[in-house]
C-alpha cells in the first residue's frame, strides 16, 4: 500500500514535471507526441461539397501517424464546420486558437472566411498556412507576414489565358462569363489587367455573370452568343461549368472555349455535360486530374489511389478536391519536416516560406516554391486541351516556378 | 394565417397578476451572472456570449412582430445585414466611432422597416412569408452589385479594427465588447418591453384579436402594424451593428438566405410566449450547431434538423415554456412536501 | 429578334422546371393548407432514389415508376409521423418542423450518396431539335409531362370522389369530419401525392440541373415564387406562374437589369403583384367572415 502510494506520487510528480518541461519547451499545440492543427471548412450548408477536403486530409494524417508521424509526433487535425459564413469562421478559429490551443491554422476554405480571420491571426502571430482560396490578396507578405497561399492565384491564371490569346488569336472577340463571387471577380479583373485598358476595350465584347441561386445559365449563354463573340472565357465550378458547356454546344455555338481550372474535373464536370461536347476546351492547371487516363500508370497517381482506397474509401476517387487536399497535406508535412525539432510558430512560418518541392500529384515540371518575399507557392501552370477523352498538355510551363 | 392565440406572450395577456415572485425577479440573478461573465470565462466564450446576445436581440424583434402583430417574417436577415453594413461603412469611410453608429442604424432600419411594413400589410400568412423571404434572398445580391461596390466592398466585404476598451481599462477587447453589447441589449429589452406594455402594445393586441372592433374604435391599424414591423427591424438592425463590431468583418457571405429562416426557427424554439424565449432561442442557434458538428462531421445538419423537430414535439411553447412548466412542477412538489 | 425568340423559348423551358416544382407545392397547400419548404429537398431525395435504382440495374421507366410509388409512401409516412403530431394549431411550429425536415433530407442525402455532381439520363433523344432548333427533345418532353400531370390532377380533384373529399377536407376540416370524411387520412394522401409529383419533377429536371444534393437550392425558390404569383390554390395558376417567371426573368436578365439583379427584380415584381392581387394573378380572393 505504502509503496504503491510512493510509486504513484513519483509517477504523478514526474508527469507534472514532464508537462511543465514540455510547456516550457514547446509553444501551444506542440508536445513531444503531437502537433495540433486547426482548420475550418463548410461541412454543412450549400458549399458542403468542399467538406471532402478536411476528410481526405484527416485520412492522410491518419496514414502518416500510423507510419510514425513526423519526428515521432502525430498530427492531430481539428476540422470544424463554418458553413462558409465568415462570422462562424471567426468564432471557430477563436475556439481553435484559444480553447483547443492549436499550433497553427491550416487550409481554411474560401476567400471571405480567410479574410475574416487574417487580421486576428496575424495580430496573434499565428501562422495561417495555405489558404484554400486563390484570391491574389493572400500572398501579401508585407502587410500579413503570417498568411501564405500555395495554390496559384486566379489572376495569375487569367494572365496565362491572355498571353495565349495575344499570341494565337490577337483579333479575338472575347465574352466573359463568371460566377458573381470573389473568384469570378478576380478572374475578370485579372484578364482586364493583363490585357491593359486599350486591348480590353477592343477584345472584350460581352460580360455576364451567374448567381449560385440560378437554376440554369441558359439565358446568359444565349446573350453571350448573340454578342458575336468568337472566344468564350468561363469561370465556374461543378454543375454551372457543366451546364455552360452543354448549352454552348446545344445552341450550336463553337467559340474558342477557355475554362478556368476550377471546372476541369473530367468526371465531375465534363462527363455530366457530355465528353464530346467538351472537346476542344482549353485550360491551365497545376494538379493531375485523377480521372485522366494518361496518369493511370503514373506512380504518384497510383500511390494516391492506393491511399484513397485504404484510408478514405468513402471518398470519391473522381473528385479533384481529394487530390487538392492530399497535395496540401503533403506540403504541410514537408513544412513540418523542415522545422525539425524547432516547432515554434516563428519557425513554422519561416519554413512555410522556404519551400521548394515537387509533389507527386503536381503536373510534371511544376513545383511549390516559396521564399521570405514570395508568399505564392505555385505560380507555374501548364495549358491543356480536352480531346474528348483526356486533357492533353501542350506548350511549355507558363510562369515562374 | 398565423394562429394568434398560439403566439401570445403570457406576461401581457392579462396574466400579469399571477406572475409569482420568483418569476418576476428571475431576471436579477441572470443579469448579475451576465454582468460577471467576463470574470468567469475565457475571451473565446465571451465572444460566443456576445454573438448569442446579438441573436437574442433579433429574436426579440421577431417575437414582437409575431407575438403582437401576428405577422411572419422570413426576412430579418436583411435588416441584420443593413445594420451591419451601416456600421462597417460609417467606421471605415467616415471615421465615426463605433458606438455612434448604433443610433444611425437604428433609425435607418426603423425607417426602412416602416416603408417595407406598409405594403406588407396587404399580405397574409404565406404571401407575407414569401415577400419577406424575397428580401432575404435579394440582400446578398444587392450587396454585391457594382453600383454599391465602392461602399460595400463587393464580394470581399469590409474589414475593420476591433474597438479596444476605453480609458485604458485593464480589460480585454472581448470583455469590453461583451459589456457594451450586454448594455445595449438590456436597454433595448427594457425599451421594447415598456413600449409593448403601453399604448402601442395594447393597440396591437386589440388589432390582432379584434380587428373589426379596433377599427371601429378608430385605431389606425395600418400605422400600428407597420410600426411593429419597423420596431422589429430596428432590433435586427442594431443586432447587426453589434455583430459587425464584434466580428470586425462584414461580407455578403455572412448574410445567406437561410440565416433569416433560422432567426424565425430560433424565435419559435426559444418560445414566443415568454420574454426569456429570445435568449434561449439565441443559445439554440449559437451552440447547437457546434455540438452537432462535434457529434458527426458527415451528418451534422441531419442531427440539427432532428433536434429542431424534436424540440417542437417535446416543447410546445419553446424552451422558455418548458422551463416554466418544469418550474411549476418543482414548486408543486416542494409545496406538497412543506 | 432571333435572340429575343431564343430567350423567350429558353425562358419557357426553365419555366417548365419551376412549374413542375410549383405544382408539388400547390398540391400540398391545396390539400392541407400547409407550405412545404422542404418540397425541393424531398424531390432531390426521391431523384437520388431513382438514380440508385438505376445503378442497381433497373431500366429508366421501372425506376421512374418505383420511385414515384416509394415517394408517395414516404410522403404519407412523413405526414403521419412528423407533420401530424405538430397539429393544426401552430403555423410557426410547422415552419420549424419543415425546416428541420429540409436539413435532414439535405444532409442525409449527402451522407448516403456524397456531394458529387452526376449526370442524369433522359428518355428523350439527346441530339434531336424541335421548332427550328430552339428546343431540345428533353425540353419538349418535360413540357408534355408537366402538362399531363396538371391535367391528371385537374381531373382527379374535379371528378373523383377522393379528390373532391380532399378539397372538402382542406377547406373545411371540421364539417368534413362531421359528414364522415376521414380528414387525417386525406391529409396523408395529399402529402403522398405532393411527394410523388415532386419525384416526377425531380426526375425530369435532374437531366437539366444535374443530380446533386443541392440541385434544388435555386430552383425551389423560383418554384415558390411561381406558386405564389400564380395563386397557390390553383394548379393552373402555379403552372402559368412558373412559365411567366421563367420568361420574365430571362428578359429582365438579358435586356433590362443584367444577370446579377434579375432574381432581385423578379422578386420585387412578385411582391408588387401580390400587394395588388394578394391571392396571386390567377387566384381567387376568398371572402372571409370577420
Amino acid at each position: 500500500m505504502n509503496r504503491k502510494m510512493t510509486v504513484l506520487t513519483v509517477a504523478l510528480s514526474l508527469a507534472f514535471a514532464g508537462q511543465a518541461l514540455a510547456q516550457k519547451k514547446y509553444p501551444p499545440g506542440i508536445t513531444d507526441t503531437e502537433i495540433k492543427v486547426g482548420q475550418t471548412s463548410p461541412l454543412s450548408g450549400p458549399a458542403s461539397a468542399y467538406g471532402t477536403i478536411p476528410k481526405v486530409q484527416m485520412a492522410y494524417f491518419k496514414m502518416l501517424n500510423e507510419q510514425g508521424g513526423i519526428n515521432g509526433r502525430k498530427i492531430n487535425l481539428i476540422a470544424l464546420d463554418d458553413a462558409y459564413s465568415p462570422p462562424k469562421t471567426v468564432e471557430q478559429v477563436r475556439r481553435l486558437v484559444e480553447k483547443d490551443q492549436v499550433a497553427f491554422i491550416f487550409n481554411i476554405l474560401g476567400t471571405a472566411p480567410n479574410i475574416s480571420v487574417r487580421k486576428y491571426l496575424n495580430s496573434k502571430k499565428i501562422p495561417q498556412l495555405f489558404t484554400a482560396a486563390g484570391a491574389s490578396t493572400f500572398g501579401n507578405y508585407k502587410e500579413y507576414p503570417w498568411t501564405i497561399v500555395l495554390q496559384p492565384s486566379y489572376k495569375d491564371e487569367a494572365r496565362i489565358y491572355v498571353e495565349y490569346l495575344k499570341k494565337n488569336k490577337p483579333d479575338a472577340k472575347v465574352a466573359l462569363f463568371t460566377g458573381n463571387d470573389d473568384a469570378g471577380k478576380d478572374y475578370v479583373d485579372g484578364i482586364k489587367e493583363a490585357m491593359g485598358p486599350e486591348l480590353a476595350k477592343k477584345m472584350i465584347v460581352a460580360e455576364a455573370t451567374f448567381e449560385s441561386t440560378d437554376p440554369t445559365v441558359d439565358s446568359q449563354v444565349i446573350s453571350l452568343q448573340a454578342s458575336g463573340a468568337d472566344t468564350l472565357f468561363v469561370h465556374a465550378v461543378s454543375k454551372w461549368a457543366s451546364m455552360t458547356i452543354r448549352k454552348v454546344y446545344d445552341i450550336g455555338w463553337k467559340p474558342l472555349f477557355i475554362l478556368s481550372a476550377t471546372g476541369t474535373s473530367v468526371s465531375g464536370v465534363l462527363a455530366p455535360a457530355g465528353l464530346e461536347k467538351a472537346k476542344g476546351i482549353i485550360t491551365a492547371y497545376y494538379l493531375k486530374d485523377p480521372n485522366d487516363p494518361q496518369w493511370a500508370n503514373d506512380q504518384g497517381y497510383k500511390d494516391w489511389l492506393a491511399f484513397m482506397k485504404k484510408y478514405y474509401p468513402e471518398g470519391s476517387t473522381g473528385d479533384q478536391l481529394n487530390v487538392y487536399g492530399y497535395t496540401m497535406a503533403q506540403a504541410l508535412v514537408q513544412t513540418l519536416k523542415q522545422c525539425g525539432d524547432d516547432l515554434s510558430r516563428e519557425n513554422i512560418m519561416k519554413q512555410a516560406a522556404n519551400l521548394d518541392i515537387a509533389l507527386p500529384m503536381l503536373l510534371p515540371g511544376i513545383k511549390i516554391k516559396t521564399g521570405p518575399t514570395d508568399y505564392y507557392g505555385v505560380q507555374a501552370q501548364r495549358m491543356m486541351r480536352f480531346n474528348g477523352q483526356t486533357w492533353e498538355l501542350f506548350g511549355d510551363i507558363i510562369g515562374e516556378n | 394565417m398565423v394562429d394568434v392565440a398560439d403566439t401570445m406572450p403570457v406576461a401581457d395577456a392579462g396574466h400579469t397578476k399571477r406572475v409569482s415572485f420568483s418569476e418576476k425577479w428571475a431576471w436579477l440573478p441572470v443579469l448579475v451572472i451576465a454582468v460577471c461573465l467576463p470574470f468567469l470565462v475565457s475571451d473565446y466564450r465571451l465572444f460566443q456570449g456576445t454573438l448569442t446576445l446579438n441573436y437574442a436581440l433579433v429574436l426579440f424583434g421577431l417575437t414582437i412582430l409575431t407575438g403582437y402583430s401576428g405577422q411572419i417574417s422570413l426576412g430579418h436577415g436583411a435588416f441584420y445585414a443593413l445594420g451591419a453594413y451601416i456600421t462597417a461603412i460609417l467606421i471605415t469611410r467616415f471615421d465615426v466611432p463605433y458606438w455612434a453608429t448604433l443610433p444611425v442604424s437604428a433609425v435607418v432600419c426603423l425607417a426602412v422597416g416602416f416603408v417595407f411594413g406598409r405594403p406588407a400589410l396587404r399580405l397574409e400568412g404565406h404571401y407575407l412569408a414569401l415577400a419577406t423571404f424575397a428580401l432575404a434572398v435579394a440582400t446578398p445580391q444587392f450587396l454585391k452589385h457594382k453600383v454599391l461596390q465602392p461602399y460595400t466592398g463587393g464580394v470581399g466585404g469590409i474589414l475593420f479594427t476591433k474597438p479596444e476598451a476605453p480609458f485604458d481599462l485593464p480589460i480585454s477587447a472581448d470583455a469590453w465588447i461583451y459589456w457594451f453589447t450586454l448594455f445595449v441589449t438590456a436597454i433595448l429589452f427594457v425599451i421594447g418591453r415598456n413600449l409593448l406594455k403601453g399604448r402601442i402594445g395594447r393597440a396591437l393586441l386589440a388589432i390582432r384579436d379584434h380587428p373589426t372592433a379596433a377599427r371601429a374604435m378608430g385605431v389606425d391599424s395600418a400605422f400600428f402594424k407597420s410600426m411593429a414591423f419597423a420596431v422589429s427591424a430596428l432590433f435586427a438592425g442594431v443586432a447587426g451593428s453589434l455583430g459587425a463590431i464584434s466580428v470586425q468583418f462584414v461580407a455578403p457571405d455572412s448574410f445567406y438566405p437561410l440565416l433569416s429562416i433560422m432567426f424565425l426557427v430560433g424565435a419559435v424554439i426559444g418560445g414566443l410566449h415568454s420574454w426569456w424565449g429570445p435568449l434561449f432561442g439565441a443559445m439554440f442557434l449559437q451552440f447547437i450547431p457546434n455540438i452537432t458538428d462535434d457529434m458527426s462531421k458527415s451528418a451534422s445538419w441531419a442531427i440539427y434538423g432532428v433536434l429542431m423537430i424534436l424540440s417542437v414535439f417535446l416543447m410546445r411553447d419553446g424552451i422558455a415554456g418548458a422551463i416554466n412548466r418544469l418550474w411549476g412542477v418543482l414548486r408543486r412538489i416542494a409545496g406538497a412536501r412543506a | 429578334m432571333q435572340t429575343l425568340i431564343h430567350q423567350i423559348v429558353a425562358g419557357l423551358a426553365t419555366g417548365c422546371i419551376y412549374a413542375s416544382i410549383a405544382l408539388a407545392i400547390s398540391m400540398v397547400h391545396q390539400s392541407t393548407h400547409q407550405l412545404n419548404f422542404a418540397q425541393g429537398e424531398m424531390a432531390m431525395f426521391s431523384t437520388f432514389i431513382a438514380w440508385a435504382l438505376m445503378q442497381a440495374g433497373l431500366s429508366y421507366f421501372s425506376a421512374f415508376a418505383l420511385t414515384v410509388i416509394v415517394s408517395f409512401v414516404l410522403g404519407m409516412l412523413i405526414e403521419r409521423f412528423i407533420i401530424r403530431p405538430v397539429g393544426k394549431t401552430s403555423q410557426l411550429s410547422m415552419v420549424v418542423v419543415v425546416i428541420g425536415l429540409l436539413l435532414v433530407c439535405n444532409s442525409s442525402a449527402g451522407w448516403i450518396w456524397g456531394y458529387d455532381v452526376r449526370p442524369f439520363p433522359s428518355p428523350f433523344p439527346d441530339d434531336m431539335r424541335l421548332l427550328g432548333g430552339y428546343v431540345t427533345a428533353h425540353e419538349a418532353g418535360s413540357f408534355c409531362i408537366t402538362m399531363a400531370m396538371l391535367i391528371a390532377l385537374y381531373l382527379f380533384f374535379r371528378f373523383t370522389p377522393l379528390g373532391l373529399a380532399m378539397r372538402a377536407a382542406a377547406q373545411n376540416p371540421v364539417s368534413s369530419r362531421l359528414v364522415g370524411v376521414r380528414v387525417d387520412l386525406l391529409f396523408g394522401v395529399g402529402w403522398g401525392l405532393a411527394a410523388a409529383i415532386g419525384a416526377v419533377a425531380g426526375i425530369t429536371v435532374a437531366h437539366v440541373l444535374f443530380l446533386d444534393v443541392n440541385m434544388m437550392a435555386g430552383a425551389v425558390l423560383y418554384g415558390f415564387a411561381a406558386a405564389l404569383v400564380g395563386g397557390i390554390d390553383n394548379p393552373w395558376g402555379a403552372i402559368a406562374g412558373g412559365f411567366l417567371i421563367g420568361v420574365v426573368e430571362n428578359l429582365l436578365g438579358a435586356y433590362v437589369v443584367g444577370n446579377d439583379l434579375k432574381l432581385t427584380v423578379a422578386l420585387l415584381i412578385i411582391v408588387g403583384v401580390l400587394t395588388f392581387k394578394p391571392a396571386g394573378i390567377f387566384g381567387v380572393q376568398r371572402v372571409r367572415r370577420v
